[in-house]
Order: structure tokens, then sequence, then C-alpha cells
């Protein structure tokens, strides 16, 4: 039977199956599935800096609504002993669950403000976290702010963290710089461990009936592995750092694809939204399966057997790709329809 | 003494309720200003886990009346408890009958009162004794507080003697101006507590409690053999009760070193004139008997503290040998009386012990009456009394404080004397309610009483309204204990806060010459002169003043405070008030933040932090030029085209002069014009909603939902609008049967709160670009001028004739008049727009039976009323009774009107002879079931009127009288939750039994809001609200339920922002249902924890979650196999915790409790499926006409409530 262990921020995991960041993580008894099922690590749901500033700016706006106007009602609802805002059942969740569990507890930070960010990161240490993935997200929609200026933003808030806590440190990012090899080599010189390629966010909708704009999260599917694909393929090798999978993971074809790619670990949510916490087990049971079948004897063996250096056609990762596919795709059917919609 | 590390900045509802909620076991409470405060921190308190004197935690209830809390509390004293409560005015009232028999079984409690006035001509709810005079025969012993500290201390000492002497023990003290004042006092500390609290006396109060192991009877029934012997024999516990209570008072002072007696004389020891009293008036007093003495006057005062029983003899002991004249005090009125109750103790007390030898010479005594409902009581006035005893012949029964130019019992006041020392900092400050202005006051109070060897006092005054209200803080600090118990009036700093103050407000009216003048605004030094009125320029001269200016608002925004200016002007006022070196003030105020906002989280802290850093950088020092400039006004009050007693009384109050209004202004009965609220133009909105008639779809909702009346719509012939400025709007009105007719939404712009909650519900969205609305809210000034002549002009457009408008419906009734305007409720109120609604629909001939509540206040509170009359004279004529009797109230007025239309039908067929057989006829058959008919009706009777004219019998002046009650009137019992499903429910319940046509509306907000949020029948389980802090345990009662079980009630239960047709349609059903009917109206509420913009979408979400389900019971369906119970909504489309999250009063348990939120969540769930499971199979359930129900005809039948909405014009 193949060796399942990898490496991944320095830490030893029994297998490249990882949950990523999301509400699953907030129950415990879905946490004991999800290890019972396999996972060989966990990575907690994000605390939201900037949730916990905006609850808190609201709480406090909610308890002066009207307050000290009328003779009669100095205050409209009664002062609680405690709000519990802040990061305070986050961590003390993470404190349980980390008690509770056997296999590495993942911290994870979304942030806005330096401050926050190096705070937060010293409470998740201090809660117990074996490592620390930070989701830096930012929609750079000012004009007058240029590309290496939002990047250096990343650079410094990596930077300040990395120089707080002491923990494995990954970055999760999303895919939309300008030159994505050099930052993650960036990302990784400013003190990042491992880098988590990518990240999904909150996507704008519109309601045809009432016109309203809705951020909503749909869940992915296995056709998006695409794009995290290419990168930890070339990226793979190229950078000293740990690289983890994220986003369309949702088969062991396409766990088994990655860590082909080069991943050191792939991370799943939707999937495990869609099938349950034991669906893990079936990603595993894949994984072991193929490489037996094709007679690997572990995963460090197969890991980036078909990165963008170790294949026979390296172009195939980068701009030639699209040509590729198109003839690919296209020569079974008549041509110029497919030409005339050119997919990618 | 203690030292000064002990000194808390408390007020006397904290200081009384501290001692309270440590010597209790049970504490029954209900609430009541200015009471209320007291039960929320009893209930805070025990929430918390705080234990009393023995370890264990205080059983607090919230009972459904403080008839409720007294039985509760007799009951629990019976079984052998340490108990309290505390209450106020009515509610003491309501108590009254358990309180005989608390006494008359000689049970020790103590119920702790912050005094207040008795409703009488009209409601207060500010302080006087009229209350705890009324309970005075009941045989309770009456201790009065007159300070914060002794509302501490005197509550202690309460508590000790109860237990000795076996009297229950009233103890109160001066509503709002003790029990509002935050003032600086030592602190009792549980030793002492401890040491005063005689466990042997508690235990032999247990040995006194029925149990079954020692069973006796209570509360026998006696007969004329012995009752009379029975009741003396209560006499020693009275006899003994004074001698226990000085003791107790001795025991203290020595534990604590603050010595008080029975009566406590203060000033020369030789007087010849004293003045007696009790309560807060007696700091007042001593201050002006220190002066007159100091400048060798022979003047004292003798304060009363225990005033029942009251020991003649101790009395006549503490008074100087000296004494001539004696002034007697009462801050309360006992009309006919031959005097007021104190003067009359203390003339029975003089005279026999002047009979008895004890006392040198009777002296003159005279009695007069001071500070009704809070009226300012100040050393001027107490001088105005020393000066009076001086006269040869002193007037008795004189007021003072007043000018009563009808009974000429006033005194005459020197306005300048004053007593204030120069080395305290007096400061007057005027905000907003929502700026934070009160809570920086009561911080900086706390900041220098709690940290630093000065002493200091906070009052506030908040006027009327509950949006845009303003706020004035009095604040001293000083070197001394301060007792001024009167507001500042000689201010050394005068802080506004709000730059529009300045347009109408006099607000250096209080600053002394050389003060300091600190004025938020958004001009700079070099430009905010030109922007001065007039007379503020003269007034910033000629009293030298050391003019200040700080853009607080700038500050606020760039931190992220929005309104809340307080921080920045906080720590402006420490930077100039010199009370704290400057660097010691921040350092104290950023404490100070910390405490307060500390567990608001570091988001809230680090804004406040940044405000005080960035406080100072912009304040600036205004060079004042030599010369007034500019042509800019103060404005009036009210236009010059208001009525005249708008002119000469109204306006008065509006401009904040009312204490200057003579006896002979005010009505003799309580009685008061309508339409007065539209003279009060306070212009408080920044932004108002603007209109777009090229895209608005006509469908009158933003004027159907607007809380204020501030949006307003017409549909008029295009002739109207001839003479109509360039500005005004209009756009074509579709409607097939009527081509041509123009419509127009128009807003009222110095009426509108700015609210947005018409925004918030328009539909129709520009094709181009969405967020522009139809109605869109744009900055007021922008638009100020050019709105106010639309409005003026759109004032002048006839409304419909409501016989050619289908009233029942969304557009029909939009195009009438609203006769509910502009009140001053808070912004987004849910309440107000049913009754805006109401009175648009059936104002013309409405009569309004007012709980009292939130809707009594914005309904009824001086100086103004939004209750209007129409073009005609007609309009909603409205009386508030009481708060627990509003049913019965409403049921009277039903009684009346139906009572007088009977004899005028025998009068009108009596006289048909003589005014037509034909005219009688019709006026007699006619049913009057729709607006047609009843437009009919009224010229009939109009008719009948004027040939009763020529008739000579005398029954023709009787039908005179009544013959307005041929015309259909219409019963509305109006009211909150509070009074229906709590304080109030038996009298509704019986009311509705009695089959009479009237109609409750529940407006109903599932909390007491007016007295600040404290939980009632109707809260639903799992929110957080005052008496409630650990979240609501049980679900809302089923009232609409309740009432429908007597099969005759039309029953509906209705959320105007989920369904309008529905809510219309329920309010012209009931209207027309010739029995009783209920609606329950879902009201949102500030203490939701809501945006009130969004208050309509709230009441939608309410719906959609089975929360709140909207239904209409008809009786009318009662035969023929029909089901009376239609649901109107449809089932539940989202989880009740999807609406809950969006409110803080849930939202805020799942963060402070999230295991019980979470299971409370879970059982509110299950009650919304339980009760639409249960509404859907009740909605098939036939019943069957029990009774007489043909009496209450078909009349009014509704449509179907899946029927759609018809074209409203015309019928």
């Amino acid at each position: 039977m193949a060796d399942l262990r990898t490496r991944y921020l320095g830490l030893e995991l029994a297998n490249p199956v990882v949950p990523s960041a999301s509400t699953l993580s907030s129950r415990i008894d879905t946490l004991k599935r999800l290890q019972d099922a396999g996972a060989a690590a966990v990575v907690m749901q994000s605390l939201f800096e900037e949730q916990i500033e905006h609850e808190e700016i609201e709480i406090d706006r909610m308890l002066e609504a009207g307050a000290h106007s009328f003779p009669e009602a100095i205050t409209y609802v009664p002062e609680l002993e405690d709000y519990n805002i802040g990061p305070d059942a986050y961590l003390r969740h993470l404190e349980q669950t980390k008690e509770e569990l056997e296999i590495p507890v993942i911290g994870s930070l979304n942030g806005a403000s330096k401050g926050g960010w190096v705070r937060h990161a010293k409470l998740i240490r201090d809660a117990g976290a074996d490592a620390l993935e930070l989701n830096i997200y930012y929609v750079a929609a000012d004009p007058n702010l240029t590309s290496a200026e939002v990047e250096q933003r990343y650079i410094d808030l990596v930077a300040a963290v990395r120089s707080s806590v002491e923990i494995p440190l990954a970055v999760k990012v999303g895919p939309f710089f300008s030159s994505m090899a050099n930052m993650a080599r960036r990302l990784v010189e400013a003190g990042a461990d491992g880098l988590v390629l990518f990240n999904r966010f909150l996507q704008p909708d519109i309601d045809l009936e009432t016109l309203g704009v809705d951020p909503t999260l749909h869940l992915s599917t296995s056709e998006e592995l695409r794009l995290p694909l290419r990168w930890i393929a070339i990226l793979r090798g190229r950078v000293d750092a740990s690289l983890a999978a994220t986003t369309g993971v949702h088969t062991w074809e396409d766990a088994m694809k990655l860590i082909l790619a080069g991943a050191d670990v792939t991370m799943m949510a939707s999937a495990l939204f869609k099938h349950g916490p034991e669906h893990v087990g079936t990603v595993v049971d894949g994984i072991r399966t193929w490489l037996d079948e094709h007679e690997y004897a572990s995963v460090e063996q197969a890991k980036g057997s078909v990165s963008q250096a170790a294949c026979p056609d390296p172009v195939a990762f980068e701009r030639s790709n699209y040509m590729r596919a198109l003839v690919n795709f296209t020569s079974p059917y008549d041509w110029r329809i497919a030409s005339s919609e050119p997919k990618a | 003494m203690n030292g000064k590390s002990e000194l808390i900045a408390v007020d006397g509802n904290e200081a009384a309720a501290r001692i309270a909620h440590k010597a209790s076991e049970f504490i029954a409470i209900y609430p009541i200003t200015p009471s209320s405060p007291m039960g929320e921190l009893a209930d805070e308190w025990s929430a918390a886990g705080k234990p009393n004197l023995w370890g264990v935690v205080p059983e607090v209830v919230e009972m459904q009346s403080e008839g409720g809390a007294a039985g509760a509390l007799h009951g629990a004293l019976q079984a052998g408890s340490l108990c309290t409560t505390f209450t106020a005015s009515q509610g003491l009232l309501l108590m009254i009958p358990n309180m005989f028999k608390i006494a008359g079984e000689l049970t020790s409690t103590v119920f702790h009162v912050a005094a207040r006035t008795i409703a009488t001509h009209a409601l207060s709810i500010f302080g006087d004794h009229s209350d705890v005079m009324a309970a005075r025969s009941t045989g309770w012993a009456m201790l009065a507080s007159s300070s914060v500290q002794a509302a501490q201390d005197l509550a202690l000492v309460a508590h000790a003697s109860t237990l000795e002497a076996r009297l229950p023990f009233l103890h109160f003290f001066d509503g709002f101006r003790t029990s509002h004042e935050v003032n600086v006092i030592e602190a009792v500390d549980d030793d002492v507590l401890r040491a005063m609290i005689d466990d042997h006396l508690v235990r032999a109060h247990r040995e006194r409690a029925l149990s079954p192991d020692h069973p006796v009877l209570r509360g026998s029934a006696q007969n004329p053999d012995v009752f009379f012997q029975a009741r003396e024999a209560a006499n020693p516990f009275y006899a003994i009760t004074p001698q226990v209570v000085q003791w107790t008072m001795d025991r203290f002072a020595e534990a604590t070193g603050r010595s008080y007696h029975l009566f406590d004389y203060t000033g020369n020891p030789e007087a010849e004139r004293v003045v007696v009293l009790m309560g807060s008036g007696v700091g007042a007093v001593q201050e002006t008997v220190e002066t007159l003495t100091a400048a060798g006057e022979k003047v004292g005062i003798l304060e009363v503290r225990l005033f029942r029983p009251f020991w003649s003899q101790a009395f006549a002991a503490a008074l100087p040998r000296t004494v001539k004249a004696v002034a007697v005090l009462d801050r309360t009125k006992e009309p006919g009386a031959p005097g007021e109750p104190l003067y009359q103790d203390v003339v029975t007390a003089l005279a026999e012990e002047a009979a008895a030898g004890r006392l040198p010479a009777m002296p003159t005594v005279i009695g007069g009456r001071y500070g009704l409902s809070s009226k300012e009581f100040d050393p001027p006035m107490a001088k105005a009394v020393f000066d009076e005893l001086a006269k040869p012949e002193p007037k008795n029964h004189f007021t003072v404080g007043i000018y009563d130019d009808v009974s000429h019992t006033s005194l005459e006041v020197d306005w300048s004397f004053s007593t204030e020392a120069d080395d305290v900092v007096r400061g007057v400050f005027f905000g907003l309610g929502a700026d934070g202005t009160v809570s920086a006051n009561k911080s900086s109070v706390k900041i220098i009483g709690e940290g630093t060897d000065l002493y200091a006092q906070g009052y506030f005054v908040y006027d009327s309204k509950k949006a845009g209200s303003m706020t004035v803080s009095h604040l001293r600090f000083g070197p001394r204990p301060i007792r001024s118990t009167y507001l500042v009036n000689r201010a050394n700093f005068v802080a506004c806060h709000q730059f529009h103050f300045l347009e109408r407000m006099d607000v250096l009216e209080v600053a002394e010459p050389g003060a300091t003048f600190l004025l938020n605004s958004p001009y700079g030094p070099d430009e905010v002169w030109e922007k001065l009125p007039v007379e503020t320029q003269r007034q910033v001269i000629e009293k030298g003043l050391k003019f200040h200016v700080v853009d607080a608002q700038k500050v606020a925004n760039e931190v992220g405070l929005g309104a809340r200016i307080n921080t920045v002007l906080q720590t402006c006022f420490f930077a100039l008030a010199g009370v704290l070196e400057q660097r010691e003030a921040i350092a104290r105020i950023k404490r100070s933040i910390e405490k307060s906002y500390g567990k608001r989280g570091q988001a809230v802290l680090e804004m406040n932090y940044a405000a005080v850093d960035k406080a100072l950088e912009s304040l600036n020092e205004v060079k004042v030029p030599a010369e007034v400039t500019g042509d800019l006004h103060r404005l009036p009050p009210v236009p010059p085209e208001a009525p005249d007693f708008v002119q000469r009384v109204t306006a008065m109050m509006i401009a904040g002069k009312g204490d200057l209004l003579p006896v002979s202004a005010l009505p003799v009965d309580g009685t008061f014009p309508t339409g007065t609220a539209r003279w009060e133009k306070r212009s408080i909105a920044h932004e108002i909603p603007i209109w777009d008639p090229s895209i608005c779809i006509d469908c009158a909702k933003c004027a159907l939902v607007c809380p204020h009346a501030a949006i307003l719509m017409n549909v008029y012939e295009p002739i109207a609008a001839d003479h109509a400025p360039e500005s005004f709007q209009h756009k074509e009105w579709r409607d097939r049967e009527n081509p041509g007719l123009w419509m127009t939404i128009q807003v009222a712009p110095d009426d509108c709160t700015g609210c947005g909650v018409c925004v918030d519900v328009c539909p129709a969205k520009s094709k181009e670009e969405v967020k522009h609305k139809a109605i869109d809210m744009e900055p007021k000034l922008e638009h100020l001028e050019q709105e106010r002549a639309n409005f003026e002009f759109f004032l002048t457009i006839p409304p419909p004739d409501k016989r050619d408008v289908k009233v029942a419906s969304i557009k029909g009734s939009q195009m009438l008049e609203p006769l509910f305007e502009f009140s001053g409720a808070c912004a987004g109120c849910g309440e107000t727009p049913y009754l805006k609604l109401l009175s648009q629909m059936f104002g013309d001939r409405i009569l309004v039976a007012n709980a009292t509540g939130c809707s009594s206040i914005y309904g009824g509170n001086l100086p103004t009323t939004p209750w209007t009359k129409d073009r005609d004279g007609r309009g909603p004529a409205w009386s508030n009774s009481l708060f627990e009797d509003n049913a019965e109230f409403g049921l009277g007025m039903r009684l009346a009107v139906d009572h007088q239309a009977a004899y005028a039908r025998e009068l009108v067929e009596k006289l048909a002879p003589e005014v037509g057989r034909d005219l009688a006829d019709a006026i007699l058959s006619d049913e009057q079931t729709d607006e047609a008919a009843i437009h009919d009706q009224r010229e009939r009777v109009a008719e009948l009127k004027r040939r009763l004219e020529a008739v000579q019998a005398d029954e023709a002046r009787n039908l005179l009288a009544v013959a307005d009650a041929l015309v259909r009137k219409s019963v509305w019992i109006v009211g909150g939750d509070g009074w229906a499903y709590d304080i109030g429910f038996g009298g509704l319940d019986h009311v509705l039994a009695t089959g009479r046509d009237v109609n409750a509306l529940v407006l109903d907000t599932q909390v007491y809001s007016n007295t600040g949020g404290q939980a009632s029948k109707a809260t639903p389980r799992g929110a957080v609200a005052k008496f409630a802090a650990a979240g609501k345990p049980v679900g809302r009662k089923d009232l609409g339920m309740i009432a429908a079980a007597y099969g005759n009630v039309y029953v509906a239960q209705v959320a105007l922002g989920a369904d309008n047709a529905q809510t219309i349609k329920a309010l012209a059903e009931a209207e027309a249902w010739r029995g009783p009917s209920l609606i329950i109206a879902y009201s949102t509420c500030i203490a939701h924890g809501i945006d009130m913009s969004t208050s309509m979408s709230h009441q939608a979400d309410a719906v959609k979650s089975g929360f709140w389900p909207l239904y209409r019971y008809d009786p009318r369906d009662i035969v023929d196999g029909r089901h009376p119970l239609r649901l109107d909504s449809k089932a539940p489309t989202i989880p009740v915790k999807a609406f809950q999250t969006k409110e803080a009063r849930f939202a805020m348990l799942a963060r402070s409790r999230p295991e019980e939120h979470a299971e409370l969540q879970k059982l509110a769930q299950a009650d919304a499926e339980e009760r639409w499971r249960l509404y859907q199979q009740l909605a098939g359930v036939e019943r069957h006409a029990p009774g007489r129900l043909e009496e209450h005809d078909e009349h009014g039948r509704g449509s179907p409530a899946e029927e759609e909405e018809v074209e409203a014009w015309p019928t």
C-alpha cells in the first residue's frame, strides 16, 4: 500500500487531504467526523477582522439608539454583562478544537488593518493553532492605486505577521496578480512557509426582480480546478514553500491531479458541503487506490511529477496551453463553430 | 468618616436600588417613570447573579401591573420573604388596597417611591408628592429623602427599621430631581449593611409567616363587634416607630458618620422664621438659609424626614424656641382642603404642643405650594418665602414659583438673589438626544466625582419629543458637596452642541458675564460670527463671553463616530473649563471611555480615543468683534399666522419659556385645541425625500408608511394647480376611468424627521440608474426653500370628496387628509402610520381613548398635538385617562354616544311633526353604511338643526344638544401591548365581552416602549428586553385568539409593512362591524435594535418567517357554514432565525449567551410553526352564532383577502 504521508508547512500529515476554511469547522462534532473520515489536518473557519469590528460598532450603535433622549426611557435595551464581541468566542472554539482533535489545527485569519492582523495572529497562536493561514483579499477598486502598491500591501502584511508569530504561516491569495510567480516568490521571501492557491470569495450577483446586488457564494465545481492546477504546476520547484491547492477539489481524481502537479496538500470544502464530512474518506481511498494501481510507492513520489518542470511539455502550462486546448477541443467537431465561440 | 476612595457618582434611583437589592429576597417590579430604573437595575443585577446580603440572588419578577406587584408582594410577605418594590404616581395608587392590608397586618417591607405627580387635568411624569400623599392613610411609615446621598442612606434606615418596628415603610424621594440627579455620594459598604440588618429580626419576620407547619389564619372578615377594637390594637407599634427609626438612624450614624434625625433643623439657633418641608426642595432652602444667616438673618429650615408616623413632640422639640413664624411648604395640592397635608400636620402638631405647654407660644403658621410636577424651586423662591414670613400679615395658602393672576396666591420673587459660590463650575450643555451629550456629561460627573477631590452634580432636562429631541444638561463641579437642587441659571460655561439651536433657542440666556461659550460649529473661528443671529452676537458682546468653536461633527466623522459628537465636546469642555489640568483630564476621559465602552469592543474604544486626541486640534477661540453685524435673526417659535392660543400659550412652551405663563393663560380643565403640531416647525431632518414624478408609479406607499405624515399625496383637477410655484411638481394620475387628473406627492420639509422609511418602501426605480427611486433622500438645505413654497401651495389644493374615494384602499386612503400629523414620535416609528391611516379613513367621526404610553405621549404631550381637524373642522376627539383602564374608558365613550343617539332618535320621532316627517324618517332610517350615507346624514342633521331653531319646545333645545350623535361615531381604543396584554388586559377582555361597538387598536411593539423597552407578555421568546435581560424564556401571549374565542369579536392581526391592503381592509372591516373589534398591529420600535429606516422591511420579514401571521377573524362569517378565520399571509418562507438575526434584541442574546440563544431560537421556531399549524386548522373551522349575532348586521363585510386591490378612484 502506498504511503500517503505528506509534509505541509513543516507539519507531517497522514495524507494530502485537508478541509479548507469554511463553516464546516464551526462545530466540534463535524470536526470529529472529518478527522474520523481521514482528514489529515483542518483549517479553521476564518476569523474575520472586519466582521468583528462591524459587530462592535453595530452593537454600540444599537445600545445608543434613542438613548439619553427622552425622560421616560434613558435607554431602550438592557446593558448586558458581556457581548462576546471580538475574537473571544473564536479563540475559545479554537482552543476546544485543539483539545478535542488529534490532527493538526490550522487557524485562519481574514483581516483588513495591519494592527489587527498582528494582534489577532498572536491570539490565534496563543489559542494553540499549529499553523496560521492568512487569508488576504483586497478589491483594488481605486483607479489611483497601482498594482505595485497593492502588492506591497500584501507583502507588508505578511512580513508584519511573520515577525510577530513563529508558528508556520500559510498565505492564501487570489490569482489576480499581473505576475503571479513573482508575487509568490515575494510572499515567500516576506515569510510565508506555504501558499494556498487560490482564494474563492463572494462574487456579486444581480437579482432580476429587485435589481438588488447580492454578494453570494456558490459552491465550486471541479471545473475550477484548472486555475490552481496550472499555478501549482508552475510554482512547484520555483518557490521554496509548501503548496496547497484549493478551489475545485471535489473528487479523488481532482486531488490526484493536483498532487501530480505538485501540491503538498489539497483542500476541499464545497464537496464536503455536498456530500458530508465522510467524503474525505472517499477521496483518501481514491488517492491510495490510484497510487497502488499505478504502482507508486508514496505521495511524495508522485508529488510534482507532472509539474511544469517535470513534465515533457512545459509550455503546455503557459500560453500555448490555450492553443493546444483549442485544437484538441475543436478537432472532433466542426472547427468553424468552435472557433466562433472560443472557450478557455 | 469614610475616605474619598469610596465616593461613587450615582443617581437617586441607583442609590436606593443598591440597598433594596442587597436587603431583599423577592422584588416585584413594574415599569413606571421615574422609578423604572430601580426595577431595571435590580433585574440586571439579579440576571448577572449579584447576591443579596445572605448570599442568594434576589428573585426579580415583573408583574402585569403595580396592583399585581403589590399583590405578589403581599403574598410573599405573608409567606415570610423579605420583599421590596419600586414605583411612583398611579403605580403607587394601584398598590394602595394591598398597602392597607400589609400595614394592617403589621408586615415588614419597604417600597421605594420616586415621587411623581398624579395625573389630574393632565398626566405628568415629573416629581411632586401628590402620590405619596395619596397613600398617607394606608398606615405605612413614610420616610423622605431629600438628596441622592439620603436616598441611599435612608433606604437602609427604612429596611432596618421596618424589621424592628413591624410597620411597612414607604421610602420616597423626588422623581427626577433626586431619582435622576447624578451626584457624588459616599457608598454604604456591605459591612455596614450587614450590621444594620439584624438577622434576629429577620428570623422573627419569618416566624410570623404563614406555614402549614404552624398554621394560622390571617385576612379574616370582622363584624361591627370587634373590627374597631382590633384596628386600635396596633397603636403601640405606631407609637414606638419614630423612636425605632431614630435609634436606627443613630446606629447608622455610628457606622458611617452620617447623622440623620426624624426632623433635622439647620440655620440660626435663634431663628424666628423657619421653613418646614421635605424632599429635594430642602437643598435650595438650606443654601438660602446659609446665605441669609451669614447676612445675620434669624432664619432656619426644618427638614421632615419621618413624615409618618408624625411625632409631634419631636417636631416641636426640633424647632428653635425663638421661632415666631413658620412656613410649611407642600409639594402637592389637595384642592378643597383647609391646607395641604404637611401644613395640616404642622398646624395640628404645633397647636397640640403649644396647648401641652411644650412650646413657649404658638407661632404664626402659613402654608404654601411649590414645585408641582418638578416645577423649579430655587433659592430666590425660598427667599421669597422667608420674606413673606417677615411680613406682619403673611399670605397663607400661597404658591411660589408661578405667577397666579387668577387667585392671586403667588409670592413675588426677587430673581437677582443667588447662593451660588464662585468656586463652583456651573455648566449648561445644549445637545440633541442622538448626539450623546447626556451620556458624556454623566461620564464627566463620574470622572470628577469618583476620581478627584472635587464634587460633582449632573441633572438632565429632556424635551417631550422622541425624535430630534433636545437635551439640556446642568452640571456643577466644586470643592464641597453640591446640594443645589435646582437648575443652573447662572452658568459660567455654556456649550451649544448643535449649531442650529441658535436659530430658535436663546442658549446664552443662562450665561453669566465673563462665561465661556463653546459652540459646535461647521464654521471656523474666522467665519462663525457672520453666521450667528444678531441676538446671539449681542449677548456674546454684552456679557463679555469667551467664545470658542470646534467642528465636532467633522472630527466625529473622521474617526467614524458619526452623529456622536459627545466625546469631542467633552474633551473640549475639560480643556476650557479648567476643572482639571488638561493632561490629567484627557487621561481620565480615556479611562472613562474604557470603562463605559470596554465591553463593546476595541473598534468602539479606538474611535472614541481618536476623538479625544483630535478634539483639541479643532478647538479654536473666536476673536469677538466689538459690534453686532449681519441681519440674521432668531426665528419666532411659531409663524405669525398661527391661531391666538398658539401664539399666546403654545409658542411660549415651544420657546422653552412655559414657566413664564401666568395661571390665567392655561385652560381650567385640561382642554386644549387640536391641530397644533403644524405650528411647531422643528425642521430636524438633515435629508428629506424628494419626489421624481417621471418614474413614480402612483402606488402611494410612501405616503402610507410615513410615520410623521410628512409625505402627502393629492389627486386633483389640473386647474387646481394653476397658480402653483414653478418648482411645484405633478404627474398625470393613471386611472382609466378618470383621465386627465393630476397627482402630487409632497414633502413637508420642516416636519420630516428624515427617517427614510418612504425611500425604503418605494418600489419605483429609475430604468437607467437603479439607486435612484421615485423618492430619494436629499440634503434638506438644498431643497428647503423650494419645498417650503411647494408645501404651502400643496395645502391650498383641497383633498378629493371622501364620497368619491374608495377609502378602504391604499391609494384612496392616501388621497385623504391625515388628521394625525407631524408627531414627535421617534423617527421611523412603527406605530404612527397606523394612527395616521386611521385618521385618514375615519378621522372625521372618531373618538379616541388612548392608553398611557408612547401613543399618549406623542399624541398628547404638550406643547403640541398631532391630532388635527379637517377643512370642515371635524377630526378625532382624543383623550387619555390612564394606563390600566383604557378599554373601559373607551367603552364609556361608546355608551355615552349610543345613549345620546338613542335619546336623539326618540326626540326626532317626537318632534317629527315640527321638523318634518320626511326628514325625521330619513334620519331615523339611514343605516350610514358608507361615506356617502354618512355625508347625507350629516346634511340631514344640519337641516334638522336649522329647523329646530324655529321650534319653541324645550325638547328642541335638548335635541340640538345631542343631534350630532345621530351621525355615526366610531370609538377607537388605542394603546400599546403593555396596556392590552398586561395592565389593561382584564378591562380589554371585559369590554370585548360586552359586545358593544368599540374598536381596540393595539400598537404592538412587544415591549413597554415608552418607559424604555421593558418586557411585556407580548415580548417574543428569546428577545432581550429590560426585565428580561437574560432573554425572554417564554413565548408571547396569543391575544388575538383569546379574543376570537368569544366568537362575536372581529379580530385581525396586521403588519402594514408586510401587507398594506390587508391592514386597510382590517381597519375598514373592524370599523364597519357593529360589535367589538380588536386589531393587533405589528409596530417596529427602536427597542428592537433595528435600523428604523428599514422599519417596514422588518415587518415583512416577521410575516414571511411565520413569526407574525396575518389574519382576520370576521364574525360576519359565522353564518352559512363559512369559516370566520382567514389567514392572509402565506406559509412561512424563511426561518424565524432569518428574521431574528437582523434584530439586535435577538442577536444580542446570541452574543451574550449563545447556548440559551440557540435553545430559545429552536423553541421560537417551534412556536411559529405551531402557531401556523394551529391557525391553519382554525381557518378551516366553522363556527355557529352564539346568541344574537344578527344584531351586528352584515355591514361592512370586506372582500376576501386574495381579492386584488380595486381601483381607488372613484367607487
